[in-house]
């Protein structure tokens, strides 16, 4: 159980000083960021407390509003998806995944690409509407939401792939 | 009661959301009114030291480009030192009272933004180089932003790829003038709107800053035009403005303190009570 908490910490840490320093900076075509940071939310143990779940989500999304100056649109997505995560692993994984008390590192690759998707989608969504707060600029929101949602799940599921590999 | 205490214990976890969504919401509303993100910005301790720490590594990667930038700017300032000395006494005048009411200083962008709507920029001097908010940030080429918050020896700078705060600027050949703003899509171009329909706006002309706002004084070159419109209404010009900046690429910027603005600020209050 220790192992499983140091594994997390390092992981919230690891991930916002990468998305700060690296991924933040990539501005693909221009504005193309991949936001890599919601893979903590992704793998986070499904057993688990859900206050306490919403309560790292925030901090994480917070932390990299700070360094980001963006006030707290980081923060909302986050804690959106962590709030909605239950909905995306009963559609990814059956209704049954509590039972099954999946590893993410084993699972098949279709159903975790679709549940990375779903929550990207939806984080990016949030983050983006928030960002741009005006409703006579959706356009440019989806377009936003697509563009760096395609990035993002394609570098999310390269990094789950090959981290996965490495630990078993 | 007891129904209460229930009803919160049974949706604590859709309290909980609720809550900490309410409290990003209103840090992403401070953020998007001018002067007032006051917890969550980077020019923090923790934030500015880890900025400054990586880009002392990472400055070395693009010395080349900005060594260059440097001696172009030398071979500018020396034209123009030695083209001035038989004109000297008709300028003289001028400058001095450039002297007294702009001061300027240097200072490094240690962290570039221009891929979100409203970027922040982040430099390495703050309020123990006696930089304050509002004063305005410029490169050789032309204008970057505003100062904005202010920590011991950090400052963030709300750049003019922004969409919420404008900046007054003109056309340098008949002085009409207009707004800046931004409209989120292009680093490379801004847009310049409320110019009056009786201008005489012609595709190349150059943009400089109007000096109506006490934060930049006149004639700082914004950009050239690219193309325009009239807006919907037909009354106003829409021109889009080729910036003289590369937004991607600033690393060296001059800091420019108005030395009258106490004055300015004092007399608009008097005036309006």
């Amino acid at each position: 159980m220790n192992k499983v908490i140091s594994i997390h910490t390092i992981r919230f840490f690891v991930l916002i000083i990468f998305q700060v320093l690296i991924f933040n900076h990539i501005n693909f075509m221009g504005y193309i960021n991949p936001y890599i940071y919601i893979l903590f939310i992704a793998f986070y143990p499904v057993q688990n407390s859900r206050p306490l779940f919403l309560l790292f989500s925030f901090l994480l999304g917070l932390g990299v509003d700070l360094f980001s100056d963006s006030g707290g649109i980081h923060a909302a997505a986050a804690l959106t998806i962590a709030y909605a995560r239950p909905i995306a692993l009963k559609f990814s994984f059956g209704s049954m995944y509590l039972h099954h008390n999946i590893k993410f590192g084993t699972i098949d690759l279709g159903a975790k690409i679709t549940y990375i998707a779903l929550l990207t989608v939806l984080h990016h969504f949030v983050l983006f509407t928030l960002e741009v707060f005006s409703v006579s600029k959706t356009i440019l929101v989806l377009q936003k939401t697509l563009f760096s949602g395609i990035f993002t799940i394609l570098i999310c599921i390269i990094l789950s792939i090959i981290f996965s590999r490495s630990t078993k | 009661m007891q129904q209460i205490i229930n009803f919160i214990i049974r949706n604590k976890t859709f309290l909980l959301f609720l809550l900490l969504f309410s409290v990003s919401l209103v840090f992403t509303i401070q953020s998007h009114s001018y002067h007032k993100s006051k917890f969550i910005n980077s020019a923090n301790f923790l934030t500015g030291g880890v900025y400054n720490s990586i880009n002392n590594a990472s400055q070395y990667l693009n010395l080349k480009s900005q060594n260059q930038l440097l001696a172009e700017e030398n071979n500018r300032l020396k034209a123009i030192l030695y083209n001035s000395e038989d004109q000297l006494d008709s300028i003289h005048s001028d400058t001095t009272t450039i002297n007294k009411t702009y001061k300027l200083s240097t200072a490094n962008i240690i962290r570039n933004s221009y891929a979100s709507t409203d970027n922040v920029l982040l430099l390495n001097k703050g309020k123990n180089d006696s930089i304050k908010q509002d004063y305005g940030v410029i490169t050789t080429k032309g204008i970057i932003g505003i100062i904005d918050r202010v920590s011991n020896n950090y400052a963030t700078v709300i750049s003019i790829l922004n969409t919420t705060n404008p900046i007054s600027a003109k056309l340098k050949n008949t002085g009409h003038y207009g707004s800046l703003e931004w409209d989120g899509k292009s680093p490379n171009s801004i847009q310049l709107v409320d110019v009056e329909k009786i201008a005489p706006v012609v595709e190349g002309d150059t943009i400089v800053t109007s000096g109506r706002s006490s934060i930049f004084p006149k004639g700082i070159p914004v950009g050239t035009i690219k193309d325009f419109k009239l807006d919907t209404a037909e009354n106003y010009y829409e021109i889009n403005v080729t910036l003289f900046n590369d937004m991607t690429n600033i690393e060296h910027v001059h800091i420019i303190e108005n030395n009258d603005i106490q004055e300015i600020t004092n007399l608009l209050n008097e005036s309006n009570e």
